[in-house]
């Protein structure tokens, strides 16, 4: 059978080991958390689920309230609406990086990367349209909820991934990289 | 900055995977002819159509983001101009005109001349009351439901019932801000 492809090229930025990727909804349901390298965790998924979402939530307010070329700001902690005030894209720490996309329908899309990795802002947008292919298009998937047919999505994700991991480290050959974790995850 | 807004769905259009219009139409016209059957109450097929264009609404929103990269709209006008010139174009292959803005802008009307749905349609005597396009009205409610505006949408002309074009009211009742989705001691 053919391999049904979404529009955009597979982006080119270089990038670097990716550590963990999330997606939520509006809601605050994670849809999806995949991890590749995380040696530490201290909290159980959900509570850290909650975390990251609610460390966005608080981010995207603060970064609204002190962006100097708007005037209207609303109060710190006042709900937005959709669309308003600035957002930002990435922010980084000594050890990580973090690479965010939030989609007016309210899907947020989060890289976590080694600190050096370079701006990510297409391959979330490229990973927003795997999604659309592969989730949304889904028939058998209801909105929602988390996803579980995942296979050709995380494939498509997971060669994103393994490209820029074998292109940093040259690793074995991304074919048998991908199916090899698609059997771990199944 | 964020991008312009794109004021025509052509490009897009020209890049999306199209199905043949006959196909389409004729498809449409099936679903809506088993729908009679099945409901039998008019009433009830009209109810029926808006619920499936809303599930589809709802889903649709995420591929048009996707690749018309609209990123946000200033206000309802120009969510108005956006689905009139990009939306439609971009999955029904026609574009729509906005008129009749109240006040406050916060109601217009759609304008359609050309609708692919109803190609080789004709309502016969039993099917009077039938809004046969109301799938239609259900997506664009769905779609802006996913973008945090509550509208109601309702038909105002429809061609097959005699009238010179279909006009789609869309009326703003709502737009829902972005809140924290978790309470606080869960």
């Amino acid at each position: 059978s053919s391999e049904i492809s979404p529009s955009p090229p597979l982006p080119t930025a270089s990038g670097n080991n990716a550590h963990m990727m999330y997606v939520f909804n509006r809601n605050g349901v994670c849809l999806l958390y995949r991890e590749w390298n995380r040696p530490l965790r201290t909290l159980d998924s959900n509570q850290d689920h909650k975390l990251m979402f609610g460390l966005l939530f608080s981010l995207k307010s603060l970064t609204a309230k002190m962006d100097p070329s708007s005037v209207e700001k609303g109060n710190l902690g006042v709900p937005q609406l959709p669309g308003q005030g600035c957002s930002f894209h990435s922010f980084r720490t000594n050890t990580y990086k973090l690479s965010f996309m939030e989609s007016p329908s309210g899907i947020k899309i989060i890289l976590v990367t080694h600190p050096k990795a370079s701006d990510l802002r297409e391959s979330l947008k490229y990973i927003y349209n795997l999604y659309v292919e592969y989730v949304v298009k889904n028939p058998l998937y209801t909105p929602g909820t988390p996803i579980k047919a995942v296979r050709l999505w995380e494939f498509q994700s997971l060669r994103l991934f393994e490209g820029w991991r074998r292109r940093r480290t040259r690793e074995r050959p991304i074919k048998s990289k991908g199916k090899e974790a698609l059997t771990k995850l199944h | 900055m964020a991008p312009a807004v794109p004021r025509s769905g052509d490009a897009i259009f020209a890049n999306v995977e199209r199905v043949n219009a006959e196909l389409f139409t004729l498809t449409y016209g099936a679903i809506v002819r088993q729908l009679l059957t099945d409901l039998e109450e008019v009433e009830e097929v009209n109810k029926q159509l808006d619920q499936m264009g809303y599930n589809i609404g709802i889903r649709l929103i995420d591929e048009f983001l996707a690749k018309s990269n609209v990123t946000r709209c200033v206000d309802f006008r120009e969510t108005a101009e956006v689905i009139a010139k990009v939306g439609f174009k971009m999955f029904l292959g026609v574009t729509a005109s906005v008129t009749n803005w109240d006040v406050e802008g916060t109601c217009c009307s759609l304008i359609l001349e050309d609708n692919p749905l109803v190609d080789f349609v004709e309502l016969p005597d039993t099917c009077q009351g039938l809004y046969y396009c109301n799938i239609l009205s259900g997506v664009v409610r769905g779609a802006l439901e996913m973008v945090s505006m509550k509208t109601e949408v309702t038909w105002v002309r429809d061609m097959l019932r005699g009238d010179d074009a279909f006009e789609l009211q869309v009326k703003l009742l709502k737009q829902v801000p972005e809140e924290y989705p978790y309470k606080d001691d869960e």
